[in-house]
């Protein structure tokens, strides 16, 4: 058994090294942590068996939930969809941490780039009118007066495009979105937050990476 | 109904319940009636309702007015409509009609025809609680409660027929049509306020004046105390709406007692005196002005008023320029801004003009004068806009239709009438602020519409909404003056500043956004000011985020740019929070994005800081939460954007001696000096501006010298350009001359002459330090001789005629150091400048009086003919005794050295004697400061010259306290006080009180003094007491001993 973990620890090491080499905002020790806690969340299915190949979707959308405050199914959903770059349903030791690397201490152009990942709901490189509608569709409280409860949405959309849209092609390109977001990085989480915000970011590095350098 | 009647309808208030014969009144009658006519017509089966009780008045319909559907038997007369009972409906027994159903009442109604007012007057008259009497009194209580909320007709259906509750129903709608009908109304009649009835009445007093032309014999109030409101009604009336009571008196008819209240104006029954109620009972119709009313009263007045109104417009503002039609209010408002900004005084000159309110112009008049009002707007546009805009803005909220107005009482508006007569008392920028407020926007912007969808959008999205829609709103314009009102307009001050108390960074980012360019509007200041929108601002800078800190420093800078908001950033702790943000190195060759940061997050905090700076608490403030350390350190920063701000601060706070004191001890002076040679105006400025402020501190300009900054300052001279900096400039050159070596190494630059190309076509801020610093210059004898050479003495004289009080004094200065070399005295004597400066005693300012004064001395002392020219002076010698009764020391100092110099003139001595100079001098010897004894012991010496003086001063009890002066410790006192005492000691009274006064044993000391004049008079004095103690006529002090005497007769 100890031979096993030693094993285990051996080629955790020599991942984490590898993997460190690859992102630019995370250190060695702190690849390890974020591993540590990769398999922490895999938990008992990994012990159990061979078919597992990384996180499912619930599994990382509870993370999302407890550790970063998310609600909105669809904006979990397309984080999910960002981290999971060879779409295959989980996520792996390398996409989570190059999700991370980005998630909690990418730049501006590499946040613009995930962002818009999340937001290009059915990954077409363009995110459409009705895309902004879905995304948008709770965000305005409904007022019983209205006869179209959406028509406030649709005004909301139609404003939001006229700003970002500035090809006048009727949906956003990635251009479009870098232009905007560059020009106001308010516009950074247009369609919903997709991104930790610095309190929660706080907590959870301290969290998974002060517990792994005890031992 | 019921509300409507006990609330809204005027009664007379003798209590006799009579409905008072107003317009009002007559609307709502008119209302109820129409209200009757429609429920009849709409609900046919609540009409058929029978009344619990019948209402009844006395009418004037008699039988003969009823036709079919009525048995009518004599004068009686009975509804064939019959209740269950059988009782008719309607009962009619002269005088007295009983009615007991709607159907029945609008019938009757509908009989009376014309009379139906009247009718309708009377019902109500009699039936003050008809609604009692038609429902009964249990559905009358629910009704008169007000409480629509609560649902209290459940439980009485089982009881009450369902027809009744909904004729409960109806009436309570009736009633609330009724209101909001009569609401209407009372919002389009012309209100009046305190300011506008004084306003009226003394423009009517013009009338009064004007010999046989007069229209009015008099116009008075009744009572002389104004109520701090601006009322004069007695509190008890004021609540009635009543502001005063005037008594007219017109050329043709009797005395008119008017009453002026909120609703208008009107006639009472005489107010003898106070307490009699029955005077202030209304005896005529309400007009909406005086003017109307005595046009009505009196026609020998509406006769000659005509004539005169365009005449008396033509001379309170012959100015002529071209009216503007309403519609372009916008552009108005804007072009009398700048004039009331750009020259404050022509508005209230002297005598204040009251001009006729514009509503005058409305009322019939603008016939007669209609085309003398083209091309002379008489009641200008401040007023018009003042007074129009006044009332727009007061219904502005309430009136239109689908704007949202959150928050009622924290409205602008709501708050800006509440100021309007408590605000008047502040700070010139307040009242500027409460002048901007009068000019509520009329226009609306073309991005209204989509301002307001926004700010809908904005109140009920959530986070992700909010910030498109911020983020939308921050690509309109907010810059633009129609979009920040439009912003204010809508309510979205109150929108954004709630977003501040959110939790969401990127909400609150936005929000100040958004606030940080429209706090540019002072109107949106101001609001968010009374919004306690500040200290939302100053709570987020201890938030985490760097952003978040740097916008909201930015907009508390632009918000604090008034005194009351400034205060408020101190109250709430907001100084020791901006000083925190200072922390940073400003100076490191590299930085990391993070310390970039810091250093921007600094920068808006120094910008706020500048904002709050210009209150002296808030100087202090900042010391004591540690911020000039900080500000020293930012000022190595080597970004000019960044200078600006804190040297700005720092030449703000450089009144407080504690800064400036830190500003020498912590070498700032070096950096300043550094940045005078920096290539930015501004910055330049500021650091003059520093200088000049702290210069004046030995050891500072010393600095100053040390570090080569006279050299820059002097450069400075040629931005000609820019008068700010070249104020700042001369300033500081002014306080760096006073010392002796500064003033050299200016003249190895040539400062003096471009000093003196100065002098003419400079705005007066630049001209006081200009002139300043040649007076300065001017204590060392061969600048004297450029200032003539550089042709410098003829503008200056030229400046002698200026009414500034503060270059006065520097004028004068300099003049006065200019005469002491003769030649720049022929060259000023030539140019009649001794008159100019003498002519200068006159002037109300004492520091002014003071330095005439003493520039006359080395006038009359260089000049030729000194004593022909003073003679020359119609006048001249009886005002400057006359100055001797001032009682500024320095003005008396001054004076007596100027009269010591006059004296050496035997002729003018004469006259001085003649003007009671004796006496006046007499009377100023017992001061205690020896400034003043000094000049005043040189004075008396010298009008001792004239012979009858030196008796004249011993009678006036002159010599005890002259003898006390010797006691002083001020050697020149020593001095003048001895020659003084020389030439009294030559009337033989004198010289008994003196040796009484015991003065042989300090002479005796000054006998040893190196001085030969000093010995020699207070030898002569010892001599002259000496004699008359030879004489017999004293007997010698114990203390005069025979050795000393001896040595003093060796000297003799």
């Amino acid at each position: 058994m100890s031979q096993m973990t030693a094993m285990k620890r051996k080629s955790l090491q020599t991942l984490a090294e590898t993997l460190s080499k690859q992102v630019q905002h995370f250190s060695k020790t702190e690849v390890e942590g974020l591993i540590g806690l990769y398999h922490e969340l895999l938990g008992e299915s990994a012990a159990q068996g061979r078919g597992v190949t990384g996180l499912d979707r619930s599994r990382f959308r509870t993370l999302l939930y407890n550790m970063f405050g998310m609600t909105d199914d669809m904006i979990m959903d397309g984080v999910f969809r960002t981290f999971d770059k060879d779409n295959d349903s989980f996520v792996n030791e390398k996409e989570w941490i190059e999700g991370l690397c980005i998630f909690l201490r990418g730049t501006l152009d590499e946040k613009i780039k995930y962002c818009f990942n999340v937001y290009d709901l059915n990954s077409d490189n363009y995110i459409s009118r009705e895309e902004m509608f879905q995304m948008l569709k709770d965000s305005l409280i409904r007022q019983p007066s209205e006869e179209d409860p959406d028509e406030g949405v649709k005004e909301l959309v139609e404003m939001t495009l006229k700003k970002m849209d500035y090809d006048h092609d009727g949906r956003l390109s990635f251009d479009d979105f870098k232009k905007a977001v560059k020009e106001e990085n308010l516009l950074l989480e247009a369609f919903g937050t997709c991104l930790p915000d610095a309190t929660n970011i706080e907590k959870f590095e301290q969290q998974v990476f002060q517990k792994q350098v005890k031992p | 109904m019921g509300v409507s009647l006990t609330k809204a309808a005027q009664w007379t208030s003798s209590g006799t319940g009579k409905l008072e014969l107003t317009p009002m009144n007559e609307s709502l009658l008119k209302e109820v009636l129409r209200s009757v006519e429609q429920l009849v017509s709409r609900h046919p089966q609540e009409a058929e309702h029978v009344f619990e009780e019948p209402l009844h008045w006395s009418t004037t319909l008699v039988a003969s007015d009823f036709k079919t559907d009525y048995d009518i038997s004599e004068f009686n007369v009975q509804s064939h409509e019959k209740d269950s009972e059988g009782q008719p409906l309607l009962r009619l027994s002269p005088p007295t009609v009983y009615v007991r159903s709607f159907s029945q009442l609008s019938k009757l109604v509908h009989l009376a025809a014309d009379k139906k007012l009247e009718e309708a007057r009377t019902c109500l008259e009699e039936n003050r609680d008809a609604v009692v009497k038609i429902l009964g009194p249990r559905f009358a209580d629910i009704l008169e409660r007000e409480d629509t909320q609560t649902d209290p007709v459940d439980e009485d259906t089982a009881k009450d027929s369902e027809v009744k509750v909904k004729l409960f129903r109806l009436l309570q709608n009736m009633d609330r049509q009724l209101l909001s009908k009569l609401l209407e109304e009372i919002s389009e009649q012309v209100r009046l306020d305190p300011a506008a009835a004084n306003n009226d009445v003394e423009s009517l007093k013009q009338f009064c004046s004007g010999g046989d032309e007069r229209v009015l014999k008099s116009v008075r109030y009744t009572s002389d105390y104004e109520f701090s409101n601006g009322c004069r009604a007695p509190p008890w009336r004021q609540v009635h709406g009543e502001i005063c009571y005037l008594i007219i008196e017109p050329c043709d008819t009797e005395d008119l007692h008017i009453t002026c209240s909120t609703a208008g104006v009107y006639l009472n029954a005489g107010i003898k005196q106070e307490g009699a109620e029955s005077g202030y009972e209304r005896t005529s119709d309400t007009y909406t002005d005086l003017l109307t009313l005595l046009k009505s009263r009196s026609p020998y007045f509406a006769e000659h008023i005509n004539k005169q109104m365009p005449k008396k417009d033509m001379t309170s503002k012959p100015q002529k320029s071209q009216q503007l039609p309403s519609t372009q209010k916008t552009q108005q408002r804007k072009s009398v801004q700048m004039e009331e900004q750009g020259q404050p005084q022509r508005s209230q000159p002297g005598g204040k003009k009251y001009e006729p309110s514009p509503r005058w112009s409305n009322q019939g008049l603008v016939s007669p004068c209609g085309k003398v009002e083209e091309n002379n707007p008489g009641q200008k546009k401040k007023q018009a806009t003042g007074a129009k805009s006044k009332m727009k803005a007061e219904f502005s909220l309430s009136s239109l239709p689908g704007r949202m107005t959150p928050q009622k009482s924290k409205t602008p508006a709501g708050a800006m009438t509440g100021e309007l007569s408590s605000d008047s008392s502040t700070e010139s920028e307040d009242e500027e602020l409460s002048d901007r407020r009068l000019q509520i926007k009329t226009e609306q912007s073309p991005d209204y519409w989509q301002i307001y969808k926004l700010l809908k959008f904005l109140k009920r999205g959530d986070q992700t909404a909010t910030v498109l829609c911020l983020c939308a709103l921050l690509d309109l314009n907010l810059m633009q003056e129609g979009c920040q009102l439009d912003i204010w307009d809508i309510g979205g001050i109150e929108v954004l500043l709630n977003l501040l108390d959110s939790d969401e960074v990127k909400c609150q980012i936005g929000s100040l956004k958004v606030l940080r360019k429209i706090s540019h509007n002072m109107l949106i200041c101001q609001t968010i000011l009374d919004m306690d929108g500040l200290q939302s601002i100053v709570k987020i800078l201890d938030r985490p985020y760097k952003d978040l800190k740097a916008l909201a420093a930015e907009t508390i800078a632009n918000v604090a740019r008034f005194r009351k908001a400034r205060t408020t950033v101190r109250r709430c702790g907001g100084i020791r929070k901006l000083v925190k943000l200072l922390d940073c190195v400003p100076n490191l060759a590299n930085m990391s994005p993070n310390q970039e940061k810091d250093v921007e997050v600094a920068h808006c905090g120094v910008l706020a800081l500048w904002s709050c700076s210009k209150c002296n608490r808030n100087k202090e403030a900042i010391r004591v939460a540690g911020g000039i350390p900080l500000l020293g350190r930012l000022l190595k920063s080597p970004d000019v954007n960044m200078l600006i701000p804190v040297v700005g601060t720092l030449q703000e706070c450089a009144s407080e001696e504690c800064y400036r004191i830190a500003i020498k001890t912590e070498g700032m002076i070096k950096d300043l000096v550094k940045n005078l040679s920096s290539d930015n105006n501004e910055l330049q400025m500021h650091c003059a501006s520093a200088i000049f402020k702290c210069a004046e501190d030995k050891q500072t300009s010393d600095l100053v010298r040390k570090y080569n900054g006279l050299e820059p300052l002097v450069s400075l001279l040629g931005k000609a350009n820019d008068k700010k900096l070249l104020a700042a400039a001369t300033g500081a050159i002014w306080k760096c001359s006073i010392c002796k070596k500064n003033v050299a190494k200016f003249q190895e630059h040539k400062a003096l002459e471009s000093l003196i190309s100065l002098l003419t076509d400079q705005p007066i801020d630049v001209l006081v330090n200009v002139v300043g610093a040649m007076g300065e210059f001017a204590k060392v004898a061969a600048n004297r001789g450029i200032i003539r050479k550089c042709k410098g003495i003829k503008p200056l004289i030229n400046l002698l005629t200026e009414t500034n009080q503060a270059l006065l004094v520097n004028v004068t200065k300099t003049v006065g150091a200019c005469a002491i070399d003769r030649d720049n005295m022929t060259v000023i004597s030539q140019l009649d400048g001794v008159r100019f400066v003498w002519s200068l005693l006159k002037n109300s300012s004492t520091d002014v009086q003071a330095s005439a004064a003493w520039a006359l001395c080395p006038c009359i002392e260089n000049a030729k003919d000194a004593g022909e020219i003073v003679r020359s002076l119609v006048g001249g010698l009886e005002l400057i005794v006359n100055l001797l009764k001032s009682t500024n020391n320095e003005v008396l100092a001054s004076i007596c050295a100027a009269i010591s110099k006059i004296a050496k003139n035997k002729e003018n001595l004469a006259v001085l004697t003649d003007h009671d100079v004796v006496p006046l001098l007499a009377k100023l010897t017992n001061t205690t400061d020896d400034r003043l004894c000094l000049h005043l012991a040189e004075a008396i010496g010298h009008c001792c010259m004239w012979d009858g003086n030196k008796a004249s001063f011993g009678e006036a009890g002159v010599v005890a306290p002259l003898v006390d002066y010797l006691k002083s410790h001020d050697s020149t006192v020593h001095y003048h006080t001895t020659m003084a005492l020389y030439q009294l000691s030559k009337d033989p009274n004198n010289c008994i009180t003196m040796n009484e006064k015991g003065v042989v044993k300090p002479l005796i000391l000054i006998m040893g003094s190196d001085d030969e004049k000093l010995q020699d008079a207070a030898a002569g004095c010892v001599r002259n007491i000496r004699l008359q103690a030879l004489a017999g006529k004293i007997t010698a002090p114990k203390k005069f001993s025979v050795g000393t005497a001896k040595s003093c007769g060796k000297r003799l």
